[in-house]
């Protein structure tokens, strides 16, 4: 395998994933990322130098949509996907800023 | 001697887009809905949705990047700015990081020490976020995403200003743009409008930047003036003290006019942005551009040239109604129904000015049409009501636009011209008054105002002056 995801990589990338991972998982996921970037890595046997860069895969552009309101309540459906509810809103963990 | 040192200050703007739907959905952007009554699958984030953008955004957005001399970008797209907050559920901002619509503008500024331009480094469009509301009782978050997906454009400048006075009559200019181009009402107070400062300090003659700390929470021009004076005291206090500035997010407490740290580096965020892939690019081509630049209303400076080929009102008049568009059209409209301009714009100029200010609002806040001010304007030129009459009368239309005729009618207000009534009134006054009556009959000319005084509250305000000094003259 030639990329080789260290200790510290493995830490920085579960607390961007809010992830915590035991040691086995660690071993496990070091070793799979090593190989998705090995794999990734093959792109590079291939000469772009003549390629523009993209963003999209699909030739399309301006999909837009006018300025109409075309929704209106639906707080019971989008609600009965909250985990837990309290007066119309959809309840979280106590967070702060 | 101590040293000196300069500020460098840099903003960044959010303005909420005055769109009637989400950036991203049919979703309506109207305040004050009941708690997620506004939302879809699209701004909650469900699996599967897809976004589909609102063309008035991208329309407001160029309109901005034209009116601040930018670069519009012809090959322009979205990325996602990846976090984890509740305020968001998708996990991610739909935003533009690579590509943003406008790069390199600038406006020009004027404070005591005369005109300078300030850059624009850049102007994106993104979507706003949820609102996180604390729940004492369950110890835990609420979250309403009406405000989820509303639009806004973020405006960054460049680190040109050098103090808060440059940095509030940045603001204002480009509040006074955005205003007259209708892309939003700018109102600091209810969030449409918001400023980050970026600030650092460094030794005055210096090439290079000091460390900056970034500054949150500034919901007025006063609090962004204090914020400026208090960092820039902190952060010279650090350097004097041989300590180093941080560099941080700060959040601002205008109660108790200071800042404390939100976030430092060391736990600095990694967005791994990324084009969104559920957003097709935008491409826009001179066609585009020209209907845009085509349909950009009269700004302020063509504005102010046309009032002074048209109407007969001072400079200073013009230069204090254009600054707010709403306040320009106020004029113009009660001007077209046949008031005299030099009348409306007295109107504007001292007690609407004066109430806005008493009441902390903006020129956007007025609520008198201009057919009530006209109307107004009318009672006092017929003479039916007097000049104090006239104010307190316009003090509840500028209240509740009221309609002054009715209301000048319900309350019994007009001007008493029976001359007979008041020739009465005033014999009484005379009467009742020996001592002022002598004291005008032996030169003292100043007596004769006691004595309109005292007619005037004779007949409640409801008099001519100029008619009750007439009277008393004739009749002395």
């Amino acid at each position: 395998m030639a990329n080789v995801i260290s200790d510290e990589t493995i830490e920085y990338v579960g607390i961007l994933a809010k992830l915590e991972l035991s040691p086995q998982e660690r071993e496990q996921a070091k070793k799979d990322m090593g190989s998705m970037l090995d794999y990734i890595d093959r792109l590079g046997e291939l000469d772009t130098s003549d390629v523009e860069p993209m963003s999209h895969v699909f030739p399309i552009n301006n999909v837009f949509r006018e300025d109409i309101v075309t929704n209106g309540d639906m707080r019971r459906e989008i609600l009965s996907n909250a985990p837990g509810e309290k007066d119309g809103m959809f309840m979280a963990p106590r967070t702060f800023e | 001697m101590a040293k000196q040192y300069e500020t460098v200050i840099g903003l960044e703007v959010h303005v909420e887009l005055a769109t009637k739907t989400k950036i991203f959905c049919g979703c309506s952007t109207a305040f004050g809905g009941e708690p997620n009554t506004h939302t879809c699958p699209v701004c909650t984030g469900m699996p599967g949705s897809l976004p589909v953008l609102n063309k008035q955004v991208l329309e407001y957005a160029v309109a901005v990047g034209l009116a601040t001399d930018c670069t519009i970008t012809r090959n322009c797209k979205f990325d996602r700015k990846n976090y984890f907050y509740p305020d968001n559920p998708q996990n991610y901002q739909i935003s533009q990081l690579y590509l943003p619509i406008c790069r390199d503008g600038r406006v020009e500024i004027g404070t005591e020490d005369g005109k300078k331009f300030v850059g624009i480094h850049e102007i994106h469009m993104e979507e706003d976020a949820g609102k996180l509301i604390h729940d004492e009782w369950d110890d835990c978050t609420l979250v309403d995403y009406n405000r989820s997906g509303v639009p806004l454009i973020e405006i960054v400048s460049e680190p040109d200003m050098r103090s808060s006075q440059e940095v509030i009559a940045y603001l204002e200019k480009l509040r006074m743009i955005i205003q007259y181009l209708g892309a939003s009402d700018c109102k600091l107070q209810e969030g449409s409008m918001r400023a980050d400062v970026n600030l650092s300090v460094r030794e005055a003659g210096s090439g290079e930047f000091g460390t900056r700390t970034e500054m949150k929470n500034l919901n007025s021009f006063k609090a962004i003036a204090r914020a400026i004076e208090a960092e820039r005291e902190r952060q010279i206090d650090l350097l004097e003290s041989g300590e180093a500035v941080v560099q941080e997010t700060r959040r601002w407490d205008d109660n108790q006019g200071e800042s404390y740290a939100m976030r430092s580096k060391e736990d600095a965020q990694d967005y791994r942005y990324f084009p969104d892939p559920d957003l097709v690019p935008v491409v826009l081509d001179d066609a585009f551009l020209e209907q845009i630049r085509a349909r950009q209303p009269e700004m302020r400076p063509e504005k102010m040239l046309r009032y002074k080929r048209e109407f007969d009102i001072p400079d200073y008049d013009i230069e204090i109604i254009t600054e707010s568009r709403h306040m320009a059209d106020l004029f113009e409209a009660t001007a077209a129904l046949g008031s005299q301009p030099k009348k409306v714009s007295n109107w504007l100029m001292g007690d609407t000015l004066r109430l806005l200010k008493e009441r902390d609002m903006d020129p956007g806040d007025i609520c008198f049409s201009p057919e009530n001010l006209a109307r107004l304007i009318a009672l006092t030129d017929e003479k039916a009501i007097n000049s104090s009459v006239a104010r307190e009368v316009f003090e509840v239309m500028f209240e509740k636009d009221i309609d002054p005729e009715k209301y000048v009618e319900e309350k019994g207000l007009k001007t008493v011209n029976d001359e007979g009534a008041l020739r009465a009134v005033v014999e009484q006054v005379i009467a009742a008054n020996p001592q002022s009556v002598a004291d005008f009959r032996s030169g003292k000319e100043k007596a004769i105002g006691f004595l309109v005084g005292q007619t005037m509250k004779a007949m409640k305000g409801k008099a001519d002056p100029g008619m009750v000094n007439q009277l008393l003259r004739e009749l002395l």
